[in-house]
């Protein structure tokens, strides 16, 4: 049994990958070659998973767990693709693999003659292989892992649009927020790992007694690590106070935004509290947070949805309203509730998203024999209390300008406060001062005992300060880029003084991320030589309309440099993870911060390099407000 | 305050007529359901056409020609001819620059990347404080506009309403905790009735003569919604749920934001932009210089366009003579002009060699009101720019509208939510099942059938005069009825050898998933279908009293002739016959008869069209097409229901016999005219009058938003987002977006319409001039106008005022002898051809 199992969950992941392989290959006239294959391989894979799950059903519903393959091991540290199915994977994979396939039918047709059809397959059948992952994760690795791909493809399919200035801007902006939560899925990965001394296993958090003795011994860690998933869940789901994101998510084709975040993609903050719940349901005081939060943002999305004049933005808030409330059906502990809930809302809001531009003749129509005048707030202090309501949930409870305050500008105050570096001179004000902390390095056993505690957390803010100049660089790509590279140097650094670290690790980590930098600086080179004047990061300049190769290679160099999966660095970022101690708070935020940051801040000299109206011409581009 | 005031007066700065400038160039176009095509660039039609579009372009920065590289592809593939590229070069630069021409329109490099004058002022303020305006003030803005305008999209509608847009917002910050508006100064300025936009721009700039430039700034920074005030304010009725809404409220709160926004971020810290600024700003309008790339892309148009019409004058002249007027027709057809009727009429007529078909604009001269049974509003039921004083109203009707569970308020409710979710939501995923593997009907199609109730009964005739409702006379007098049918009898040249049958055929379109759904009626109906007007101008015709005045004014309709209405849809082709049970046995039987010519036809028709489908096969057999093409209708998926007007390029007045052996592909509009019976042309100026500003309209939309679908063109409509039922934006927070989506442009050729008409052309010239209106569009060649000389086929070009004869390049025509198979051969344009 196990066999087959481990052939149906890897072909899970497998056919999407080999329809985007295929798709990737074929000439983007061909349409015809592009969306079969896709829509074939989803569909087989909806069969499957059907026949799948019914097999699975006559076995009992076991709760299934392959270990695919180890990506690294050593001695000390593995790191694992594990997958795992149970009754919340079935539901995920049925819905997930039913819409899939539904929207690539519909998309065939829909996207004919569209200039970004290959584009809008691959991203799909990307997103979908991401998503296959992440509900068949066996363990957090894996997780995070599909959950990256998913936060890229999200990315692709808001820009999707990318010659126009909206869609660019919003895509970075869901991006970031997206990467706020991965800082939580890191750093609930890293405790974690020190709480249980190993990779655990999902199926090893079934184990009540296990987990219940763990968490006696540690209880603070068991609340660190929830609220952590916590963070990741809210900002996946748009639950309070990252809702914002969700409506300015709809940038795309209306069935990408209609898979993407009317169904499948927003559901994930449910899905990864369903599958950490044997975790937290212990913990009480968690269940009550997530319940509060669930209907605090039930509660304000509601009036938001009331409000909102626009048939896309109206569907988002619905949804998340909905979705808050699935919150309170898991904190409740009412799985089956909530998993039936999620199926329905899925199927509700991706069938109101795709029939949403018939809403212009259906309600005129409806006007048109039913008319009723609207009603209007009355006199006296109710009806500037109803007033203050629609104003309020019309700037929608100011949560972006909240998350930013809190958030995103911290990064830009610090990151400016850097401003004097630039690539003239910061090699010459930072090797010395990585040369130093070298030589302290070496010199480790002469330094005192406080400062050897101390060094590695200076070290490690030098390398967060560095992303945040990053993130704020307004004049250099470069030297933004060199900052990201910089900060993985001393992340290396300061975890090196922790105990006597394997130097292979170091190299496994670095070899992923140099090459990948060079490769970036190289096409900053280049674009630097071709476009002298539309250079820069003041401004969005749309190079990809002339430099469409150039635009792909810095995207992948990028990918590469913010340690996504396609470098060992991705591998090594865990790896790093595991030698910060576990009462290395503060270093292990700061180094999650960094990573995260840094992704931001990539993704953003890319937009503002690629992405956009081109800068050049007046005459055939969008307005800025188009 | 007098102070103020006086100050104000002597500046050179006239609010009013800035507005007013504004108005004139910001896009005009209707909320969805009234949505008509029209000249986009209809502001610069005081000019000619070559020098409006530059100087628009200059101004706003659109391209208004095919990029020059597409030109130059078209050139190499054949498709502009090299012959009449020359032609061209020498009649616009003479023959010793030839080469020299020949050089710079093939080979030479030009900067093509453009410029603008709008938007030089406003992003000082970027440069100057860091304030990126647009990024400040258009959520916003934008939000509170759609909040406002709101049809019926949001549950919980805009709480107040005042008698302005200002007066609202005013209502709204006055009556309530959480404030549009932050600082206290703005909200002195918004309270107090007596500041002027004038003085909000004081505040701002300081210096006077940037007001001009800073208002076209920041009104074509988001020209949607500018646009959509402005015609709101000229034609409130567009809205079933009205806003009184008008240009200057919008723009007086959008400077009290903008002041808002520099006042709460900077802290103070700012003076108005006139105290930095120290350049000097040329006009905001002026004349444009004469430039070189222009000029080359003048002539790359003009051979773009002739190489074009060379084929269809030919063809012309080939063509007359070759058919004859049936001697006793065995049935007619009366349809619409619109483009998308010239091949049904083609299939009809090769259905049945014997009958007679005419094309006139599809309201057929009765214009009116109509209020369906139940209905709460008029619709309008002629061309948009009349105002009709009749009204139509039907009853014993049925209703034809169905309440769907996912368009719900409830759908979005907390509880009512979490229900729908577990009973609707589920359901949903059988429904998309359903509509993806197999569309079908469904109700929230547009179905242009449920227009009108085909068993239902409509009132029309006014027996007395002094029947009215909000000034409208409840139908029509048999005297008006006799006038208008001899109007549309006299301007088609059906004045005599009527058949025992004729048929008056509307049209409508049907889709699913489709905004634009009104783009894709009538024209001539306002957006609708035209079986209202059909049937009204059927039944007038059979009722004695009619026929009895007609007579006296010379048109004997015989006693056995009857007229039957009907509606085509373009959409689905079929076609929907009303009050058949009133035909009587020999007609009845000859009806039925017919009916299978029209049944062919329509099958023929929709194997024609598909093969500009792509994805559908258009190869089979006609009756299997036809099916796939019905399909699409209803189709979720397709965002193309049908091509719509796309290829546009002719409008041929005539007699139909001299045009019938012509092959024009679906290009044409035409409308039977008699010269014959109108030796004065007063027929000729009442079709010229409407065809001119309909099909040159629809023409010019389809052109501007091909050339620029970024900014005259409404993009990709895949990701639209329907805001307030009146438009559609990109995203959250884009602004609306007028004119037409690339899916309806895909395979439309930009090239102005070119008129015919068959007449002398000294009657012609004669007659435009009669209509200002009219003759601009001739004048300033923004519609290429030819005449046929009825006897000895003679072409003459409109230029500059006069006629001159044309003599066509080419000397011969392809000639198709299986129509059917012809069709087959490719999916581009086909050629001019001859039918054999």
């Amino acid at each position: 049994m196990a066999i087959e199992n481990n052939y149906f969950l890897l072909s899970f992941v497998l056919l999407p990958l080999a329809a985007l392989f295929l798709t990737l290959l074929t000439h983007r006239s061909r349409e015809l070659r592009m969306s079969q294959p896709a829509f074939a391989a989803v569909a087989l894979q909806f069969a499957l998973t059907v026949g799948f799950v019914g097999y699975w059903a006559q076995q009992g519903f076991p709760k299934i767990n392959v270990q695919e393959l180890a990506l690294y091991e050593s001695d000390s540290y593995k790191f694992l693709v594990d997958f795992y199915f149970d009754r919340v994977t079935a539901v995920y994979m049925l819905v997930g693999s039913f819409i899939t396939m539904l929207i690539l039918r519909f998309s065939k047709y829909y996207m004919h003659l569209e200039s970004g059809y290959k584009r809008f397959f691959a991203t799909v059948l990307f997103f979908f292989a991401g998503y296959n992952v992440t509900v068949m994760a066996g363990n957090f690795e894996t997780l995070f892992l599909g959950w990256e791909m998913i936060g890229i493809s999200s990315f692709l399919l808001i820009a999707f649009y990318r010659e126009r200035y909206l869609p660019v801007r919003n895509a970075v902006k869901v991006f970031s927020v997206y990467r706020i939560g991965d800082v939580g899925i890191l750093m609930a990965m890293w405790a974690s790992h020190h709480l249980w001394h190993e990779n655990i296993s999902f199926l090893k958090l079934q184990n009540y007694e296990l987990v219940h003795e763990h968490l006696m011994a540690h209880s603070w860690v068991g609340i660190f690590i929830s609220v952590a998933l916590l963070v990741a869940a809210l900002v996946k789901s748009a639950q309070f106070p990252f809702s914002y994101w969700l409506p300015r998510a709809m940038e795309g084709p209306t069935p990408s935004s209609a898979i993407f975040y009317g169904s499948l993609s927003v559901h994930f903050g449910v899905f990864l509290l369903l599958r950490t719940s044997p975790f937290w349901e212990q913990q009480l005081s968690v269940r009550i947070l997530i319940g509060l939060l669930g209907a605090l943002t039930a509660l304000i999305a509601f009036f938001i949805t009331r409000v909102q004049s626009t048939v896309k933005t109206q569907i988002a808030y619905a949804s998340i309203t909905q979705i808050g409330i699935m919150f309170i059906e898991v904190a409740l502990g009412w799985e089956s509730l909530a998993l039936f809930h999620f199926a329905g809302n899925a199927f509700l809001r991706t069938y109101q998203l795709l029939t949403s531009p018939s809403m212009v003749s259906y309600k005129i129509r409806d006007q048109f024999y039913h008319f009723a005048p609207r009603r209007r707030s009355g006199q006296g202090w109710l009806g500037k209390l109803e007033n203050s309501l629609y104003m309020l949930s019309l700037r929608e409870w100011n949560l972006e300008w909240l998350v930013n305050r809190a958030i995103f500008n911290p990064f830009k105050t610090f990151g400016h406060k850097l401003d004097f570096l630039t690539p003239a001179n910061v090699l010459r004000v930072f090797l010395p001062a990585y040369m130093i902390g070298v030589v302290a390095f070496l010199y480790r056993h002469l330094l005192p005992e406080q400062l050897l505690h101390a060094l590695p957390l200076v070290f490690t803010a030098m390398g967060l300060l560095l992303v945040f100049k990053a993130f704020s660089e307004k004049e250099h790509p470069s030297m933004a880029l060199l900052s990201v590279l910089m900060n993985h140097f001393w992340v290396v650094l300061a975890v090196s003084f922790n105990e006597a670290v394997d130097q292979s690790h170091f190299l496994f980590y670095l070899s992923g991320v140099v090459p990948a930098a060079a490769l970036g600086l190289y096409c900053l080179k280049m674009l630097k030589r071709e476009e002298p004047k539309w250079y820069g990061l003041h401004h969005y300049y749309g190079n990809a309309v002339d430099h469409p190769q150039l635009s792909w290679v810095f995207f992948v160099a990028i990918l590469g440099l913010m340690g996504f999966p396609i470098t060992p660095s991705f591998v090594g970022e865990d790896l790093i993870f595991s030698h910060i101690h576990s009462d290395q708070y503060a270093l292990a935020f700061m180094s999650a911060s960094g990573f995260v940051v840094s992704g931001i801040a990539l993704v953003r000299i890319y937009a503002r390099l690629f992405l956009g109206v081109n800068a050049k011409r007046t005459v055939g581009t969008c307005l800025r407000s188009a | 305050m007098n102070a103020t005031k006086k100050v104000v007066a002597e500046l050179m700065f006239d609010e009013h007529e800035v507005i007013h400038q504004l108005k004139h160039y910001l896009p005009s176009q209707n909320p969805l359901k009234d949505f008509v095509h029209h000249n986009t660039l209809h502001a610069f039609q005081h000019l000619k056409f070559h020098e409006g579009i530059q100087q628009a372009s200059e101004t706003f920065g659109y391209q208004v020609y095919l990029p020059l590289q597409d030109f130059r592809r078209l050139y190499a593939e054949g498709r502009i001819s090299a012959a009449v590229l020359d032609r061209v070069a020498v009649e616009r630069k003479g023959q010793a620059t030839l080469a020299d021409w020949r050089h710079r329109l093939l080979e030479k490099d030009y900067d093509t990347t453009g410029a603008q004058r709008v938007g030089k002022l406003r992003p000082l303020w970027k440069e100057y404080y860091h304030v990126n305006m647009d990024k400040e003030v258009h959520p916003t803005l934008f939000r509170l506009l759609g909040a406002y305008l709101d049809q019926g999209v949001a549950t919980h509608a805009f709480p107040v309403q005042a008698d302005s847009f200002l007066g609202s917002v005013r209502a709204l910050e006055r009556h309530s905790f959480q404030g549009i508006f932050s600082s206290k100064q703005v909200k002195e300025l918004l309270f107090d009735e007596r500041v002027t936009i004038s003085q909000l721009l004081k505040v701002l700039l300081w210096d006077e003569r940037l007001f001009e430039q800073y208002l076209f700034d920041q009104q074509f920074a988001h020209p949607g919604w500018s646009g959509m005030a402005s015609v709101l304010e000229d034609n409130p009725v567009s809205l079933l749920d009205q806003r009184p809404m008008s240009l200057s409220d919008l723009i007086f709160v959008e400077l009290l934001l903008e002041i808002d926004v520099l006042t709460s971020k900077l802290d103070g810290a700012w003076e108005p932009l006139g105290r930095r600024f120290e350049g000097q700003l040329p006009p905001v309008i002026s004349k444009p210089q004469e430039r070189e790339l222009f000029e080359v892309y003048r002539i790359w148009q003009e051979a773009y366009e002739w190489t074009y019409y060379d084929q269809v004058l030919l063809g012309m002249q080939q063509a007359a003579g070759k058919r004859q007027a049936p001697e006793a027709p065995s049935f007619q057809a009366i349809m619409c002009i619109d483009d998308r009727i010239c091949s049904i009429r083609r299939y009809v007529e090769q259905g049945d060699p014997a009958c007679q078909t005419f094309g006139t604009a599809g309201f057929f001269s009765v214009p009116f009101f109509f209020q369906p049974e139940q209905g709460k509003f008029y619709t309008k039921s002629c061309p948009a720019p009349m105002t009709p004083k009749y009204l139509v109203r039907e009853r014993e009707a049925r209703l034809r509208h169905e309440k769907v569970s996912h368009f719900s308020d409830h759908a979005h409710g907390f509880f009512s939510g979490w229900l729908a979710a577990q009973t609707v939501g589920l359901w949903s995923a059988v429904q998309m099942v359903k509509n993806i593997f197999v569309p079908s009907e469904s109700k929230f199609m547009v179905s242009s059938f449920r227009h009108m109730d085909a068993h239902g009964k409509l009132d029309f005739v006014c027996e007395h005069g002094d029947m009215q409702a909000d000034g409208l006379q409840y139908g029509f007098t048999y005297e008006e009825m006799a006038q208008m049918a001899q109007t549309l009898l006299g301007s088609i040249g059906l004045v005599e050898r009527f058949a025992p049958l004729v048929y008056v055929v509307g049209h409508g379109a049907s889709s699913i998933n489709n905004t634009h759904y009104a783009g894709y009626e009538c024209g001539a109906c306002s957006g609708r279908p035209g079986s209202v007007n059909a049937r009204v101008t059927a039944q007038m015709l059979n009722m004695p009293q009619v026929r009895a005045l007609l007579a006296e004014k010379g048109i004997m309709i015989p006693e056995q002739t009857r007229f039957l209405a009907a509606l085509h849809d373009t959409t689905r082709d079929e076609i929907e016959y009303y009050d058949e049970e009133q035909l009587g046995g020999a007609h009845a039987a000859l009806h039925t008869e017919k009916k299978r010519v029209f049944v062919r036809a329509l099958e023929q028709n929709a194997k024609e069209r598909a093969r500009r489908f792509q994805l559908t096969d258009h190869k089979q057999d006609a009756e299997q097409v036809h099916k796939e093409v019905k399909k699409r209708s209803m189709s979720l998926f397709e965002p193309r229901p049908e091509w719509n007007h796309a290829t546009n390029a002719l409008c041929l007045v005539g007699r139909r016999e001299n045009n019938k052996a012509l092959f024009l592909d679906r290009r044409a509009f035409l409308n039977s005219y008699d010269y014959a019976i109108d030796p004065n042309g007063d027929y000729l100026l009442g079709i010229l009058n409407a065809a001119a500003p309909v099909c040159g309209g629809i023409n010019l939309e389809y052109y501007f938003s091909k050339v620029d679908n970024g900014r005259l063109g409404a993009g990709s409509k895949l990701p639209h987002n329907v805001m307030g039922l009146i438009g559609v934006a990109n995203g959250m927070d884009g602004d609306l977006r007028t004119g037409l989506p690339k899916q309806m442009l895909d395979i439309h050729d930009p090239i102005r319409l070119m008129l015919t008409v068959e007449h002398f052309p000294e009657v012609v010239l004669d007659t435009i001039q009669r209509n200002p209106g009219t003759y601009e569009w001739f004048a300033n060649e923004w519609v290429n106008l030819l005449v046929i000389h009825p006897i000895d086929k003679t072409l003459y070009r409109f230029q500059d005022g006069a006629f001159h004869a044309y003599e066509p390049l080419l000397d011969k025509l392809p000639v198709v002898r299986d129509v059917d198979a012809f069709i087959e051969e490719s999916r581009e344009n086909l050629p001019v051809s001859l039918i054999d």
